[in-house]
């Protein structure tokens, strides 16, 4: 069996690339694929505690790569979703502990055994971010509608396809945060505006939400115990990924019919 | 400026001017080129005018510049003594 790598990387920090992470690797496990959630964020581990499972950590993605455990051996099985793992990153070594081939070799060891591993890319462009993409077949691209992070996102599409080898036909971008009170009143960035600046397909569309921190503080994937928009949101990003076709369906009610259900407060 | 988009309020919002923001500076990011390169590619003209012309090294000027929604690369390339400097002609 050879399964998928998929990078998670933005450029800019703070958009969600941890909580995409996360999200999509349980939705993608809950499904009933095998899934590798890989912490490449070396020095700045978060992944574990945004997946609440900090305090199981006995190895790191470093003892792997100099051969103090095996792979298997550091993985952290989710014990909520069958079929989930974590390997976590090493948080006392910095970001040069780890060589691009030695990520590829580990990559291509887990695919072998695993349907998919999500990587999660540290912010910057710098070595972090080209060991996270180095052994990735595809790439999700986290993007908040902003000119800062819009920017990033540019410059990381051109990194990945010079530097990581990634064609344009394997990128995807998530749209995180979106307001769509604003996107009505023109004071923010739609999902079209962004797809037509990047020239990327759009994998899932996620709106701002306060759930969101609440999972975080529980150390619990959103889509795991909750039902609301957010969750939905990354279940559909993850069936896109497993290839189906999923409509993005408008739930904001635009035109008469959804001005008159958000007069009543019945609409978002 | 009398703009009629604004006056019929088709205009209005940040969001296009982020859009219009964001456009001019991706078009000026992706034309951006390391210094590196910069650098190759200076040695590698002044190499092939070299054949050519007499050309004083110290004062050429070599730079991308940006204007508006173009990039150019803008070469300054003085001749030593035009006339003695053409060889071979």
């Amino acid at each position: 069996m050879s399964g998928k790598s998929i990078v998670i990387t933005s450029g800019k920090g703070g958009v969600g690339k941890t909580t995409t992470t996360a999200n999509l690797g349980a939705a993608l496990a809950l499904e009933g694929n095998s899934v590798v959630l890989l912490d490449a964020d070396i020095g700045l581990r978060n992944l574990d505690v945004v997946m609440g499972l900090e305090n199981r950590i006995v190895y790191d993605l470093i003892n792997v790569v100099e051969e103090v455990c095996t792979f298997r051996k550091a993985l952290i099985k989710d014990k909520r979703i069958e079929g989930l793992y974590l390997m976590p990153a090493a948080q006392t070594k910095d970001k040069d502990a780890v060589k691009p081939e030695q990520m590829k070799k580990l990559i291509e060891d887990i695919k072998a055994e695993f349907d998919y591993v999500l990587i999660d890319c540290p912010a910057g462009i710098e070595q972090g971010f080209l060991n996270a993409i180095s052994g990735a077949d595809e790439a999700v691209i986290v993007v908040t509608p902003e000119i800062s992070s819009v920017r990033d996102a540019d410059r990381v599409v051109g990194l990945l396809d010079k530097k990581g080898n990634i064609p344009l036909s394997n990128m995807h971008m998530l749209v995180n945060r979106i307001r769509m009170d604003m996107v009505r009143k023109k004071e923010m960035l739609d999902v079209p505006d962004i797809e037509e600046l990047l020239q990327i397909d759009v994998l899932g569309v996620v709106p701002d939400d306060e759930s969101v921190i609440v999972s975080t503080n529980k150390g619990e994937p959103i889509v795991l115990s909750n039902k609301n928009s957010v969750a939905q949101a990354y279940r559909d990003a993850a069936g896109r990924l497993l290839g189906r076709e999923i409509p993005f369906d408008d739930k904001h009610q635009n035109g008469f019919v959804g001005a008159v259900l958000r007069f009543f407060g019945l609409a978002e | 400026m009398f703009d009629l988009r604004k006056l019929f309020g088709l205009d209005i919002g940040s969001k296009n001017t982020a859009k219009e923001r964001l456009r001019l500076v991706l078009i000026h990011d992706r034309a951006t080129v390391s210094q590196q390169t910069i650098e190759a590619m200076k040695r590698d003209l002044i190499e092939v005018i070299s054949h050519y012309l007499e050309i004083d090294t110290d004062e050429l000027e070599f730079k991308m510049e940006s204007q508006d929604e173009k990039v150019a690369l803008v070469a300054n390339i003085p001749i030593i003594d035009g006339k003695k400097g053409i060889k071979g002609a």
